[in-house]
Protein backbone atom coordinates (compact mmCIF):
# COMPACT_ATOMS: atom_id res chain seq x y z
CA UNK A 1 0.00 0.00 0.00
CA UNK A 2 1.68 3.35 -1.27
CA UNK A 3 1.91 6.08 -3.81
CA UNK A 4 4.58 5.83 -5.64
CA UNK A 5 6.47 8.85 -7.41
CA UNK A 6 8.48 8.26 -10.99
CA UNK A 7 11.14 9.75 -10.82
CA UNK A 8 12.42 11.83 -13.97
CA UNK A 9 15.60 12.19 -14.28
CA UNK A 10 18.41 13.10 -17.10
CA UNK A 11 21.81 11.07 -16.62
CA UNK A 12 21.41 10.85 -13.08
CA UNK A 13 20.42 14.34 -12.91
CA UNK A 14 16.73 15.32 -11.52
CA UNK A 15 14.09 17.07 -13.72
CA UNK A 16 12.61 19.78 -12.19
CA UNK A 17 9.15 18.27 -12.33
CA UNK A 18 9.90 15.45 -10.44
CA UNK A 19 9.86 17.41 -7.54
CA UNK A 20 6.64 18.61 -7.83
CA UNK A 21 5.22 14.82 -8.49
CA UNK A 22 6.89 14.11 -5.10
CA UNK A 23 5.12 16.45 -3.24
CA UNK A 24 1.66 15.82 -4.83
CA UNK A 25 2.45 12.43 -4.37
CA UNK A 26 3.04 12.94 -0.97
CA UNK A 27 -0.30 14.59 -0.39
CA UNK A 28 -2.67 11.89 -1.90
CA UNK A 29 -0.35 9.54 0.76
CA UNK A 30 -1.12 11.14 3.71
CA UNK A 31 -4.52 11.95 2.70
CA UNK A 32 -4.84 7.93 1.76
CA UNK A 33 -3.19 6.95 4.88
CA UNK A 34 -0.19 5.36 3.36
CA UNK A 35 3.45 6.24 2.64
CA UNK A 36 4.97 8.26 -0.32
CA UNK A 37 7.77 5.86 -1.96
CA UNK A 38 9.61 6.59 -4.82
CA UNK A 39 11.21 4.54 -7.92
CA UNK A 40 14.50 5.82 -9.78
CA UNK A 41 15.64 4.02 -12.95
CA UNK A 42 19.60 3.29 -13.34
CA UNK A 43 22.28 3.01 -10.90
CA UNK A 44 22.93 6.50 -12.12
CA UNK A 45 20.18 7.91 -10.52
CA UNK A 46 20.72 6.33 -7.07
CA UNK A 47 21.80 8.98 -5.82
CA UNK A 48 18.67 11.09 -6.05
CA UNK A 49 17.17 9.03 -3.34
CA UNK A 50 18.47 11.45 -1.03
CA UNK A 51 16.21 14.34 -2.79
CA UNK A 52 13.32 11.81 -2.60
CA UNK A 53 13.81 11.19 1.17
CA UNK A 54 13.91 15.21 1.52
CA UNK A 55 10.49 15.26 -0.57
CA UNK A 56 9.23 12.47 2.48
CA UNK A 57 9.84 9.32 0.82
CA UNK A 58 10.01 6.60 3.16
CA UNK A 59 11.13 3.21 0.53
CA UNK A 60 13.31 4.43 -2.69
CA UNK A 61 12.61 1.53 -5.29
CA UNK A 62 16.21 1.80 -7.41
CA UNK A 63 15.30 -0.36 -10.83
CA UNK A 64 18.98 -1.59 -11.82
CA UNK A 65 20.13 -3.29 -15.18
CA UNK A 66 23.30 -2.88 -16.79
CA UNK A 67 21.85 -1.42 -20.12
CA UNK A 68 20.30 1.48 -18.22
CA UNK A 69 22.63 3.93 -18.64
CA UNK A 70 20.45 6.47 -20.48
CA UNK A 71 17.24 7.30 -21.59
CA UNK A 72 15.56 4.28 -23.56
CA UNK A 73 11.29 4.86 -23.15
CA UNK A 74 10.56 1.06 -23.26
CA UNK A 75 13.53 -0.21 -21.10
CA UNK A 76 12.48 2.94 -18.69
CA UNK A 77 8.69 1.69 -19.04
CA UNK A 78 9.21 -2.28 -18.58
CA UNK A 79 11.91 -1.40 -15.22
CA UNK A 80 8.89 0.73 -14.02
CA UNK A 81 6.10 -1.79 -14.87
CA UNK A 82 8.43 -4.46 -12.66
CA UNK A 83 8.33 -2.81 -9.40
CA UNK A 84 5.03 -1.48 -9.96
CA UNK A 85 4.02 -5.53 -10.12
CA UNK A 86 6.04 -6.48 -7.31
CA UNK A 87 4.62 -3.64 -5.14
CA UNK A 88 1.30 -3.14 -6.20
CA UNK A 89 0.97 0.46 -5.23
CA UNK A 90 -2.43 1.92 -5.36
CA UNK A 91 -1.50 5.01 -7.10
CA UNK A 92 1.96 5.56 -9.54
CA UNK A 93 2.05 9.34 -10.39
CA UNK A 94 4.70 10.52 -13.41
CA UNK A 95 5.89 13.47 -14.32
CA UNK A 96 3.77 15.44 -17.20
CA UNK A 97 6.90 15.88 -19.71
CA UNK A 98 8.00 14.25 -22.90
CA UNK A 99 9.76 11.57 -20.85
CA UNK A 100 7.04 10.97 -18.23
CA UNK A 101 4.51 10.92 -20.04
CA UNK A 102 5.90 8.21 -22.58
CA UNK A 103 7.47 5.81 -19.44
CA UNK A 104 3.64 5.79 -17.87
CA UNK A 105 2.28 4.94 -20.92
CA UNK A 106 4.90 2.47 -21.09
CA UNK A 107 3.96 1.42 -17.96
CA UNK A 108 -0.19 1.07 -18.86
CA UNK A 109 0.70 -0.89 -22.11
CA UNK A 110 2.98 -3.51 -20.22
CA UNK A 111 0.42 -3.82 -17.53
CA UNK A 112 -2.58 -3.72 -19.37
CA UNK A 113 -3.92 -0.51 -17.07
CA UNK A 114 -5.44 2.44 -17.60
CA UNK A 115 -3.50 5.46 -17.65
CA UNK A 116 -4.65 9.63 -16.98
CA UNK A 117 -2.23 11.90 -18.40
CA UNK A 118 -1.90 15.94 -17.28
CA UNK A 119 -3.31 15.77 -13.77
CA UNK A 120 -4.19 18.85 -12.24
CA UNK A 121 -6.71 17.54 -9.18
CA UNK A 122 -6.92 14.55 -7.15
CA UNK A 123 -10.69 13.68 -5.26
CA UNK A 124 -9.89 14.71 -2.36
CA UNK A 125 -11.74 11.99 -0.72
CA UNK A 126 -9.71 9.88 -1.81
CA UNK A 127 -8.71 6.70 0.31
CA UNK A 128 -6.92 3.88 -1.67
CA UNK A 129 -10.01 1.48 -2.59
CA UNK A 130 -12.31 3.51 -5.04
CA UNK A 131 -11.88 4.35 -8.06
CA UNK A 132 -9.62 7.96 -8.60
CA UNK A 133 -10.89 10.97 -9.66
CA UNK A 134 -9.40 13.37 -11.43
CA UNK A 135 -9.53 16.72 -13.21
CA UNK A 136 -6.68 16.35 -16.37
CA UNK A 137 -6.38 18.73 -19.03
CA UNK A 138 -7.07 18.39 -22.31
CA UNK A 139 -6.36 20.44 -25.53
CA UNK A 140 -3.21 21.38 -23.80
CA UNK A 141 -5.11 23.08 -20.95
CA UNK A 142 -7.92 24.84 -22.85
CA UNK A 143 -10.41 22.60 -22.08
CA UNK A 144 -10.29 20.30 -18.67
CA UNK A 145 -12.30 16.71 -18.03
CA UNK A 146 -13.20 15.17 -14.98
CA UNK A 147 -12.57 11.48 -15.62
CA UNK A 148 -12.50 8.43 -13.02
CA UNK A 149 -9.33 6.24 -13.31
CA UNK A 150 -10.93 3.00 -12.91
CA UNK A 151 -7.87 -0.01 -11.69
CA UNK A 152 -6.39 -1.96 -9.08
CA UNK A 153 -3.39 0.23 -9.59
CA UNK A 154 -4.33 4.11 -11.12
CA UNK A 155 -1.40 5.14 -13.30
CA UNK A 156 -1.25 9.13 -13.49
CA UNK A 157 1.21 11.97 -15.10
CA UNK A 158 1.06 15.65 -13.46
CA UNK A 159 0.15 18.17 -15.83
CA UNK A 160 3.25 20.55 -15.31
CA UNK A 161 3.84 23.72 -13.25
CA UNK A 162 0.81 22.79 -11.29
CA UNK A 163 2.59 21.54 -7.72
CA UNK A 164 4.96 23.86 -6.21
CA UNK A 165 7.37 21.59 -4.82
CA UNK A 166 7.31 21.31 -0.81
CA UNK A 167 10.33 19.65 0.80
CA UNK A 168 9.34 17.37 4.01
CA UNK A 169 12.08 15.38 4.96
CA UNK A 170 11.59 11.72 5.83
CA UNK A 171 14.31 8.98 6.22
CA UNK A 172 14.18 6.58 3.36
CA UNK A 173 15.41 2.90 2.89
CA UNK A 174 16.96 2.02 -0.40
CA UNK A 175 15.44 -0.97 -2.34
CA UNK A 176 17.23 -1.89 -5.26
CA UNK A 177 15.48 -4.62 -7.71
CA UNK A 178 17.61 -6.49 -10.45
CA UNK A 179 15.00 -5.73 -13.53
CA UNK A 180 15.16 -8.35 -16.25
CA UNK A 181 15.14 -6.84 -19.69
CA UNK A 182 14.98 -8.66 -22.84
CA UNK A 183 15.97 -7.84 -26.21
CA UNK A 184 12.43 -6.29 -27.10
CA UNK A 185 13.07 -2.81 -24.93
CA UNK A 186 16.45 -2.50 -25.97
CA UNK A 187 16.06 -0.79 -29.31
CA UNK A 188 14.62 2.60 -28.43
CA UNK A 189 17.35 3.69 -26.10
CA UNK A 190 19.01 7.18 -26.58
CA UNK A 191 22.20 6.16 -29.06
CA UNK A 192 23.89 9.71 -29.87
CA UNK A 193 23.00 12.98 -28.31
CA UNK A 194 24.08 16.64 -29.73
CA UNK A 195 24.01 18.95 -26.68
CA UNK A 196 22.30 22.22 -26.70
CA UNK A 197 24.43 25.14 -27.68
CA UNK A 198 24.50 26.88 -24.86
CA UNK A 199 22.41 30.41 -23.81
CA UNK A 200 18.72 30.92 -23.59
CA UNK A 201 16.09 28.62 -24.93
CA UNK A 202 12.62 29.51 -25.47
CA UNK A 203 11.75 27.81 -22.80
CA UNK A 204 14.07 29.25 -20.17
CA UNK A 205 14.27 32.75 -21.56
CA UNK A 206 13.39 35.89 -19.31
CA UNK A 207 11.52 37.79 -22.30
CA UNK A 208 10.50 36.36 -25.35
CA UNK A 209 9.46 38.50 -28.26
CA UNK A 210 6.78 36.94 -30.16
CA UNK A 211 5.52 37.53 -33.70
CA UNK A 212 1.96 36.34 -35.11
CA UNK A 213 -0.01 36.71 -38.41
CA UNK A 214 0.23 40.25 -37.74
CA UNK A 215 4.01 40.89 -38.49
CA UNK A 216 3.39 39.89 -41.84
CA UNK A 217 6.39 38.43 -43.78
CA UNK A 218 9.93 36.50 -42.53
CA UNK A 219 11.31 39.90 -43.21
CA UNK A 220 9.21 41.96 -40.99
CA UNK A 221 10.84 39.89 -37.96
CA UNK A 222 14.56 41.81 -38.03
CA UNK A 223 12.71 44.30 -35.50
CA UNK A 224 11.63 41.70 -33.07
CA UNK A 225 14.85 39.97 -32.96
CA UNK A 226 16.79 43.14 -32.38
CA UNK A 227 14.15 44.42 -29.45
CA UNK A 228 14.72 40.91 -28.41
CA UNK A 229 18.43 41.11 -28.37
CA UNK A 230 18.38 44.44 -26.56
CA UNK A 231 16.49 42.64 -23.92
CA UNK A 232 18.64 39.34 -23.27
CA UNK A 233 15.76 37.81 -24.94
CA UNK A 234 14.32 35.86 -27.68
CA UNK A 235 12.02 35.82 -30.45
CA UNK A 236 8.98 33.46 -30.42
CA UNK A 237 6.21 33.38 -32.61
CA UNK A 238 2.38 31.61 -33.15
CA UNK A 239 1.32 28.95 -35.11
CA UNK A 240 0.28 31.06 -38.22
CA UNK A 241 3.84 32.33 -38.62
CA UNK A 242 5.29 28.62 -38.66
CA UNK A 243 2.47 27.54 -41.07
CA UNK A 244 3.61 30.67 -43.40
CA UNK A 245 7.16 28.89 -43.08
CA UNK A 246 8.17 32.43 -41.49
CA UNK A 247 9.77 30.87 -39.14
CA UNK A 248 11.04 27.47 -37.58
CA UNK A 249 8.65 25.57 -35.52
CA UNK A 250 11.25 25.68 -32.75
CA UNK A 251 10.32 29.33 -32.61
CA UNK A 252 6.49 28.50 -31.98
CA UNK A 253 4.82 28.99 -28.76
CA UNK A 254 1.66 27.26 -27.85
CA UNK A 255 -0.09 23.90 -27.29
CA UNK A 256 1.35 22.37 -30.11
CA UNK A 257 5.02 24.23 -29.81
CA UNK A 258 7.21 25.17 -26.65
CA UNK A 259 5.40 26.39 -23.31
CA UNK A 260 6.83 29.14 -21.81
CA UNK A 261 7.68 30.88 -18.78
CA UNK A 262 9.45 34.41 -19.04
CA UNK A 263 9.28 37.68 -16.48
CA UNK A 264 7.30 39.33 -20.10
CA UNK A 265 6.08 38.34 -23.46
CA UNK A 266 5.75 40.65 -25.55
CA UNK A 267 3.36 39.18 -28.36
CA UNK A 268 3.44 41.41 -31.51
CA UNK A 269 0.56 40.76 -33.65
CA UNK A 270 -1.05 37.60 -32.11
CA UNK A 271 -4.62 37.36 -31.35
CA UNK A 272 -3.93 35.07 -28.83
CA UNK A 273 -6.07 31.69 -29.97
CA UNK A 274 -6.44 29.21 -27.18
CA UNK A 275 -4.09 27.15 -28.11
CA UNK A 276 -1.64 29.90 -28.47
CA UNK A 277 -2.75 30.77 -25.10
CA UNK A 278 -1.62 27.79 -23.19
CA UNK A 279 1.53 27.91 -24.19
CA UNK A 280 1.78 31.71 -23.13
CA UNK A 281 0.05 31.80 -20.07
CA UNK A 282 2.35 30.77 -17.55
CA UNK A 283 4.53 34.01 -18.61
CA UNK A 284 4.73 36.15 -15.23
CA UNK A 285 3.67 39.25 -17.03
CA UNK A 286 1.94 39.79 -20.82
CA UNK A 287 2.42 43.04 -22.98
CA UNK A 288 0.55 42.75 -26.17
CA UNK A 289 1.15 45.37 -29.36
CA UNK A 290 -2.28 45.10 -31.44
CA UNK A 291 -3.98 47.25 -33.60
CA UNK A 292 -6.93 45.42 -32.60
CA UNK A 293 -7.84 46.47 -28.46
CA UNK A 294 -10.70 43.40 -28.52
CA UNK A 295 -7.93 40.75 -29.51
CA UNK A 296 -8.25 37.83 -26.70
CA UNK A 297 -4.21 38.63 -26.25
CA UNK A 298 -5.12 42.29 -25.21
CA UNK A 299 -7.93 41.16 -23.24
CA UNK A 300 -5.87 38.39 -21.43
CA UNK A 301 -2.85 40.54 -21.16
CA UNK A 302 -1.86 43.09 -17.78
CA UNK A 303 -0.75 45.30 -20.69
CA UNK A 304 -1.14 46.44 -24.07
CA UNK A 305 -0.07 48.78 -26.47
CA UNK A 306 -2.97 50.11 -29.45
CA UNK A 307 -1.16 50.24 -32.28
CA UNK A 308 1.13 49.30 -35.72
CA UNK A 309 4.02 46.88 -34.55
CA UNK A 310 5.51 47.86 -37.17
CA UNK A 311 6.11 51.49 -36.01
CA UNK A 312 5.55 50.83 -32.14
CA UNK A 313 8.36 47.80 -31.96
CA UNK A 314 11.55 49.96 -33.62
CA UNK A 315 10.20 52.89 -31.19
CA UNK A 316 10.60 50.53 -28.32
CA UNK A 317 14.01 49.60 -29.09
CA UNK A 318 15.45 53.06 -30.23
CA UNK A 319 13.91 54.58 -26.72
CA UNK A 320 16.28 51.26 -24.62
CA UNK A 321 19.16 52.60 -26.67
CA UNK A 322 18.72 56.33 -26.18
CA UNK A 323 17.99 55.75 -22.27
CA UNK A 324 21.53 53.68 -22.66
CA UNK A 325 23.44 56.36 -23.82
CA UNK B 1 8.70 0.53 -48.19
CA UNK B 2 5.09 0.83 -46.54
CA UNK B 3 4.28 3.07 -44.26
CA UNK B 4 1.20 3.02 -42.08
CA UNK B 5 -0.25 6.62 -40.45
CA UNK B 6 -3.18 6.23 -37.68
CA UNK B 7 -4.69 9.45 -37.61
CA UNK B 8 -7.35 11.51 -35.39
CA UNK B 9 -10.13 13.73 -36.61
CA UNK B 10 -10.32 16.75 -34.38
CA UNK B 11 -11.56 20.01 -34.35
CA UNK B 12 -10.02 22.68 -35.94
CA UNK B 13 -6.95 23.84 -33.90
CA UNK B 14 -7.86 27.54 -33.10
CA UNK B 15 -11.18 27.66 -32.57
CA UNK B 16 -12.78 28.38 -29.57
CA UNK B 17 -14.58 24.93 -27.83
CA UNK B 18 -17.53 24.83 -26.49
CA UNK B 19 -19.08 22.32 -24.29
CA UNK B 20 -22.60 20.81 -24.82
CA UNK B 21 -24.90 21.58 -22.02
CA UNK B 22 -24.83 18.18 -20.33
CA UNK B 23 -20.99 18.60 -20.21
CA UNK B 24 -20.54 15.08 -21.99
CA UNK B 25 -18.97 16.27 -25.27
CA UNK B 26 -18.01 19.58 -27.59
CA UNK B 27 -20.54 21.22 -29.37
CA UNK B 28 -19.30 20.60 -32.95
CA UNK B 29 -22.37 22.47 -34.66
CA UNK B 30 -20.05 25.28 -35.56
CA UNK B 31 -16.31 23.64 -35.89
CA UNK B 32 -14.30 22.78 -38.47
CA UNK B 33 -12.73 19.50 -38.32
CA UNK B 34 -9.18 18.60 -39.56
CA UNK B 35 -6.34 15.79 -38.86
CA UNK B 36 -4.51 16.34 -35.12
CA UNK B 37 -1.82 18.38 -35.96
CA UNK B 38 0.83 16.11 -35.48
CA UNK B 39 -0.66 13.45 -37.53
CA UNK B 40 -0.67 16.15 -40.41
CA UNK B 41 2.95 15.92 -39.91
CA UNK B 42 3.35 11.98 -39.69
CA UNK B 43 1.13 12.25 -42.80
CA UNK B 44 3.65 14.19 -44.12
CA UNK B 45 6.56 12.39 -43.27
CA UNK B 46 5.46 9.42 -44.83
CA UNK B 47 4.39 10.76 -47.92
CA UNK B 48 7.95 12.13 -48.06
CA UNK B 49 9.57 8.85 -46.96
CA UNK B 50 7.88 7.15 -49.86
CA UNK B 51 8.65 9.34 -52.25
CA UNK B 52 12.38 8.90 -51.23
CA UNK B 53 12.64 5.27 -51.21
CA UNK B 54 9.57 4.35 -52.96
CA UNK B 55 6.47 2.26 -51.41
CA UNK B 56 2.99 3.50 -50.37
CA UNK B 57 1.14 5.05 -47.64
CA UNK B 58 -2.22 3.85 -45.73
CA UNK B 59 -3.99 5.65 -43.77
CA UNK B 60 -6.36 4.74 -41.39
CA UNK B 61 -8.35 5.98 -38.47
CA UNK B 62 -11.02 4.86 -36.17
CA UNK B 63 -14.06 7.25 -35.52
CA UNK B 64 -16.90 8.08 -36.54
CA UNK B 65 -18.42 8.19 -40.12
CA UNK B 66 -17.54 11.71 -41.07
CA UNK B 67 -13.88 11.39 -40.19
CA UNK B 68 -13.83 9.53 -43.65
CA UNK B 69 -12.98 13.16 -44.47
CA UNK B 70 -9.90 13.25 -42.57
CA UNK B 71 -8.93 10.05 -44.66
CA UNK B 72 -9.45 11.46 -48.32
CA UNK B 73 -6.99 14.40 -46.65
CA UNK B 74 -4.52 11.95 -46.10
CA UNK B 75 -5.06 11.24 -49.66
CA UNK B 76 -5.07 14.73 -51.38
CA UNK B 77 -1.76 15.02 -49.95
CA UNK B 78 -0.07 11.47 -51.26
CA UNK B 79 -1.58 8.67 -49.25
CA UNK B 80 -2.66 6.11 -51.08
CA UNK B 81 -4.75 3.89 -48.97
CA UNK B 82 -7.36 4.87 -46.69
CA UNK B 83 -8.56 2.49 -43.75
CA UNK B 84 -11.70 3.35 -41.55
CA UNK B 85 -12.90 2.19 -38.29
CA UNK B 86 -16.03 3.17 -37.22
CA UNK B 87 -17.46 4.08 -34.16
CA UNK B 88 -20.70 4.87 -32.76
CA UNK B 89 -19.35 7.53 -30.73
CA UNK B 90 -17.24 10.20 -30.74
CA UNK B 91 -14.92 8.99 -29.23
CA UNK B 92 -13.18 5.42 -27.44
CA UNK B 93 -10.75 5.65 -24.36
CA UNK B 94 -7.40 4.66 -24.93
CA UNK B 95 -7.11 1.08 -23.94
CA UNK B 96 -9.92 0.22 -26.15
CA UNK B 97 -9.11 2.73 -29.16
CA UNK B 98 -5.05 0.56 -29.19
CA UNK B 99 -6.79 -2.68 -29.21
CA UNK B 100 -9.29 -2.40 -31.88
CA UNK B 101 -6.47 -0.41 -34.00
CA UNK B 102 -3.62 -2.98 -33.24
CA UNK B 103 -6.25 -5.91 -33.98
CA UNK B 104 -6.78 -4.29 -37.68
CA UNK B 105 -3.13 -3.45 -38.18
CA UNK B 106 -2.70 -7.62 -37.52
CA UNK B 107 -5.71 -8.12 -40.40
CA UNK B 108 -4.10 -5.54 -42.65
CA UNK B 109 -0.49 -7.27 -42.43
CA UNK B 110 -1.46 -11.06 -42.25
CA UNK B 111 -3.33 -10.06 -45.93
CA UNK B 112 -0.97 -7.78 -47.33
CA UNK B 113 2.16 -8.10 -45.31
CA UNK B 114 3.80 -6.13 -42.66
CA UNK B 115 4.46 -2.22 -42.56
CA UNK B 116 7.97 -1.44 -42.59
CA UNK B 117 6.11 1.72 -40.33
CA UNK B 118 3.43 2.54 -38.00
CA UNK B 119 3.41 6.25 -37.53
CA UNK B 120 1.61 7.78 -34.90
CA UNK B 121 0.80 11.36 -33.52
CA UNK B 122 2.58 12.24 -30.19
CA UNK B 123 -0.35 13.22 -28.57
CA UNK B 124 -3.92 13.92 -30.14
CA UNK B 125 -4.64 17.81 -29.78
CA UNK B 126 -8.55 16.81 -28.25
CA UNK B 127 -7.60 13.90 -25.40
CA UNK B 128 -4.15 14.97 -25.23
CA UNK B 129 -3.81 11.39 -23.72
CA UNK B 130 -0.48 10.36 -24.96
CA UNK B 131 -0.97 6.55 -25.14
CA UNK B 132 -2.31 5.17 -28.05
CA UNK B 133 0.51 4.86 -29.96
CA UNK B 134 2.77 3.30 -27.24
CA UNK B 135 -0.32 0.33 -26.23
CA UNK B 136 -1.04 -0.22 -30.28
CA UNK B 137 3.19 -0.68 -30.63
CA UNK B 138 3.51 -3.28 -28.12
CA UNK B 139 0.64 -5.44 -28.78
CA UNK B 140 2.14 -5.25 -32.56
CA UNK B 141 5.65 -6.06 -30.72
CA UNK B 142 7.27 -3.05 -32.53
CA UNK B 143 9.82 -0.93 -30.97
CA UNK B 144 8.65 2.43 -30.05
CA UNK B 145 9.37 6.04 -29.75
CA UNK B 146 7.58 9.18 -29.41
CA UNK B 147 8.24 12.78 -29.90
CA UNK B 148 9.85 12.43 -32.68
CA UNK B 149 11.67 15.73 -34.70
CA UNK B 150 13.42 14.20 -37.38
CA UNK B 151 12.92 10.87 -39.52
CA UNK B 152 14.84 9.04 -42.13
CA UNK B 153 15.60 5.68 -43.11
CA UNK B 154 19.03 4.23 -43.13
CA UNK B 155 18.88 1.24 -44.65
CA UNK B 156 16.51 -1.40 -42.57
CA UNK B 157 16.98 1.08 -39.66
CA UNK B 158 14.49 4.08 -38.65
CA UNK B 159 16.86 6.98 -37.69
CA UNK B 160 14.48 9.27 -35.00
CA UNK B 161 15.72 12.46 -33.94
CA UNK B 162 13.79 13.75 -31.04
CA UNK B 163 14.47 17.21 -28.76
CA UNK B 164 15.08 16.83 -25.19
CA UNK B 165 16.19 19.78 -22.41
CA UNK B 166 20.15 18.66 -23.06
CA UNK B 167 19.73 18.34 -26.55
CA UNK B 168 18.95 16.31 -29.85
CA UNK B 169 18.33 12.91 -28.98
CA UNK B 170 19.45 9.97 -31.71
CA UNK B 171 17.49 6.96 -31.83
CA UNK B 172 17.74 3.92 -33.70
CA UNK B 173 15.22 1.80 -34.30
CA UNK B 174 15.19 -1.62 -36.67
CA UNK B 175 12.48 -1.60 -38.87
CA UNK B 176 9.33 -2.79 -38.55
CA UNK B 177 8.84 0.06 -35.85
CA UNK B 178 6.10 2.32 -34.88
CA UNK B 179 7.04 6.43 -34.10
CA UNK B 180 5.21 8.94 -32.92
CA UNK B 181 5.50 12.26 -35.10
CA UNK B 182 5.91 15.59 -33.42
CA UNK B 183 4.88 19.00 -34.80
CA UNK B 184 7.55 20.81 -36.56
CA UNK B 185 9.21 17.25 -37.90
CA UNK B 186 8.09 18.98 -41.41
CA UNK B 187 5.68 21.38 -43.33
CA UNK B 188 2.81 19.68 -44.32
CA UNK B 189 2.25 20.19 -48.18
CA UNK B 190 -1.09 21.70 -49.49
CA UNK B 191 -3.05 19.12 -51.56
CA UNK B 192 -2.51 19.26 -55.69
CA UNK B 193 -5.03 19.46 -57.89
CA UNK B 194 -4.45 15.75 -58.88
CA UNK B 195 -4.41 14.75 -54.91
CA UNK B 196 -7.59 16.28 -54.69
CA UNK B 197 -8.99 13.82 -57.40
CA UNK B 198 -7.38 11.05 -55.93
CA UNK B 199 -8.82 11.67 -52.93
CA UNK B 200 -12.05 12.14 -54.66
CA UNK B 201 -11.90 8.67 -56.27
CA UNK B 202 -10.15 6.57 -53.19
CA UNK B 203 -12.16 3.68 -52.07
CA UNK B 204 -12.10 3.90 -48.18
CA UNK B 205 -12.18 0.83 -46.54
CA UNK B 206 -14.50 0.35 -43.74
CA UNK B 207 -13.20 -2.36 -41.21
CA UNK B 208 -15.64 -3.03 -37.68
CA UNK B 209 -13.63 -3.86 -35.15
CA UNK B 210 -13.60 -4.15 -31.45
CA UNK B 211 -11.98 -3.51 -28.37
CA UNK B 212 -13.31 -4.15 -24.39
CA UNK B 213 -13.78 -0.51 -22.17
CA UNK B 214 -11.06 0.28 -20.63
CA UNK B 215 -10.63 1.65 -16.95
CA UNK B 216 -9.82 5.75 -18.05
CA UNK B 217 -13.80 7.24 -18.06
CA UNK B 218 -14.83 10.44 -19.05
CA UNK B 219 -17.32 12.24 -16.74
CA UNK B 220 -17.22 15.57 -17.97
CA UNK B 221 -15.96 18.30 -19.78
CA UNK B 222 -15.42 21.49 -18.28
CA UNK B 223 -14.07 25.23 -19.15
CA UNK B 224 -11.18 26.19 -16.82
CA UNK B 225 -11.97 29.30 -15.32
CA UNK B 226 -11.56 32.44 -17.80
CA UNK B 227 -8.54 34.45 -17.19
CA UNK B 228 -10.03 38.52 -16.45
CA UNK B 229 -7.17 40.91 -16.58
CA UNK B 230 -7.57 44.35 -16.28
CA UNK B 231 -5.78 45.50 -19.06
CA UNK B 232 -3.89 48.66 -18.65
CA UNK B 233 -3.07 50.07 -22.19
CA UNK B 234 0.31 52.06 -22.03
CA UNK B 235 -0.69 53.72 -24.90
CA UNK B 236 -1.31 53.93 -28.83
CA UNK B 237 1.45 53.81 -31.69
CA UNK B 238 4.73 55.01 -31.35
CA UNK B 239 4.33 57.71 -28.56
CA UNK B 240 3.93 54.52 -26.13
CA UNK B 241 7.60 53.34 -26.32
CA UNK B 242 8.34 55.26 -23.51
CA UNK B 243 5.43 54.32 -21.04
CA UNK B 244 6.48 50.32 -22.51
CA UNK B 245 10.83 51.24 -21.41
CA UNK B 246 9.21 52.48 -18.10
CA UNK B 247 7.50 49.17 -17.38
CA UNK B 248 10.41 47.16 -19.14
CA UNK B 249 12.34 49.27 -16.04
CA UNK B 250 10.17 48.17 -12.85
CA UNK B 251 10.00 44.91 -14.11
CA UNK B 252 13.99 44.52 -14.06
CA UNK B 253 13.76 43.39 -17.37
CA UNK B 254 15.76 46.54 -18.86
CA UNK B 255 18.77 47.05 -17.03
Amino acid sequence: MSVLAVIEHDRGTIASASLGVLTAARNLAVQMGTSLEAVTVGTNADALSTVAAQYGATVVHQAHHSALTDFGPEAWGEAVAQVVRKNSPQVVIGTGTERGHEVIAQVAARLDLPASMNCLEFDSSFTGAQPLKVVRARWGGSLLEESEVDAAIKLVTLANHTFEAVESPASASNVVHEVELNDSVMHSFVQDRVERVAGVTLATAPVVVSGGRGVGSAEAFAPLEELAGLLGGVVGCSRAVTNNGWRNHTDQVGQTGTRIAPDIYIACGISGAIQHWVGAMASKNILAINTDKEANIVTKAGYAVIGDLHKIIPAISEEIRRRRG
Amino acid sequence: MNILVCVKRVPAPGARINITEDGLGVDTAFLGFTVSPHEECAVEQAVQLVEKHGGEVTVLTLGPAEAEEQLRTAVSVGAAKAVLVPITESDWDPQRTAQAIASVITDLENANGKFDLVLFGNESADSCGYQVGIRVALKLGRPMVNGAKGLDIEGSVAKVRRESDAGMEIYLLPMPSAIGVKEGINLPRYPTMKGRLASKKVDVTRTESTGSVGGLKMIQLQRPPERVSNTQILGTGPEAASAVVDLLEELGVFK
